[in-house]
């Protein structure tokens, strides 16, 4: 079991964690940050497999993985 | 569930100032997280340099000077002579460090000050609107070389890396890229060896990163990634370019 957490208000959508992800995990979502990001959800959660790549690659330290 | 990746104790909560896909914020988190695992978060006096990364100060935990353009290692120098205790580094672009402040570069070397200098490599002077810096490759197109770098007009790139690890006071010289999940984990390596370098006393680490500016290449995130692989690592070689004997049985 592994879940993945984005925190929007340093999320700025440049899509690496999006790439860099093997499951498909995260794509853009429809709401925007007070920055005006439309920022990255988990939309397929369930296929997280906790391997960090995405939190690896994010260049604003947005994304906390659990497992 | 437990949290087996989120901020570092290094960094604050505060955001990057960086532009979308910018990865100085990765090679700012690695600091963090090696801040916090050597546990030296309250021993550490960073120096940030003038460029993107000026606003260092407001995004580590540890203290911080801020440094003129270029002048971050002579900073560092007379901290850490002051203070020898504390762990003395300067984060510093390649515009900074290889262009406007070359001569502390090369004798903060020289010299084998003992401290940790890191390098952010993206081939440009970024913060003012991305001119050709001395790192700038051969033929690459800057707003100051519109057609691309004459080699003629405007002379050779220098590998800093490479010529500082020809200099008897570094001990440590790495040349390492924030591209990939793979390279970021082997940056990471090399930018903790280099405190501990430091911490042992050994002389004058460096640790120079590949990273882009995709804002003033005109290349997305993703393609700036790519960019970064195709051009510049042929061209800065990657890996531990000095690892003296002393390092090596730290
Ligand atoms: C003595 C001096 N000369 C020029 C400048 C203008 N200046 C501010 S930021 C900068 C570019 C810094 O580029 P680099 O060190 O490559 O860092 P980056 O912004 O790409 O991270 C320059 C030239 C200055 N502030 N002080
Ligand atoms: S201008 Fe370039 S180096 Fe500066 S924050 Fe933007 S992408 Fe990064």
């Amino acid at each position: 079991m592994a879940k993945v957490k984005i925190l929007p208000e340093y999320c700025k959508s440049c899509r690496l964690c999006i790439e860099a992800c093997p499951k498909g995990v995260l794509k853009i979502g429809d709401k925007a940050n007070a920055k005006g990001y439309y920022t990255v959800i988990a939309a397929d959660e369930e296929k997280c497999n906790g391997c960090t790549l995405c939190a690896i690659v994010c260049p604003d330290v947005a994304i906390e993985v659990y497992k | 569930m437990e949290k087996v990746f989120g901020r570092p104790k290094g960094l604050t909560e505060v955001p990057f100032s960086f532009c979308p896909g910018c990865t100085h914020g990765i090679i700012m988190r690695l600091i963090g997280e090696v801040l916090e695992e050597l546990d030296i978060i309250e021993d550490t006096i960073g120096v940030s340099p003038v460029g993107c990364a000026g606003f260092s100060q407001d995004f580590f935990t540890c203290d911080f000077v801020g440094g003129p353009h270029g002048r971050a290692q002579a900073i560092g120098t007379g901290i850490k002579r002051a203070l020898p205790d504390k762990i003395v580094f300067t984060y510093q672009g390649d515009g900074d460090i290889a262009g406007i402040g070359t001569q502390h570069a090369i004798h903060t070397a020289a010299r084998g000050e003992r401290i940790t200098s890191i390098m952010v490599n993206n081939a440009i002077y970024g913060m003012t609107g991305g001119q050709m810096a001395p790192t700038t490759l051969a033929g690459m197109k800057t707003s100051t070389s519109p057609h691309g770098r004459d080699l003629v007009i405007n002379g050779h790139p220098i590998d800093l890396p490479k010529t500082i690890a020809t200099l008897d006071g570094a001990v440590y010289v790495a040349s390492v890229s924030a591209d990939s999940p793979k390279n970021i984990i082997q940056a990471k390596k090399a930018i903790k060896k280099a405190f501990q370098v430091q911490q042992a006393g050994l002389g004058f680490s460096f640790v120079s990163v590949l990273s882009t500016c995709p804002t003033n290449w005109g290349l997305s995130p993703q393609d700036s990634l790519q960019w970064l692989r195709d051009n510049m690592m042929p061209v800065y070689k990657l890996g531990e370019l000095k690892v003296t004997e002393e390092v090596k049985n730290l």
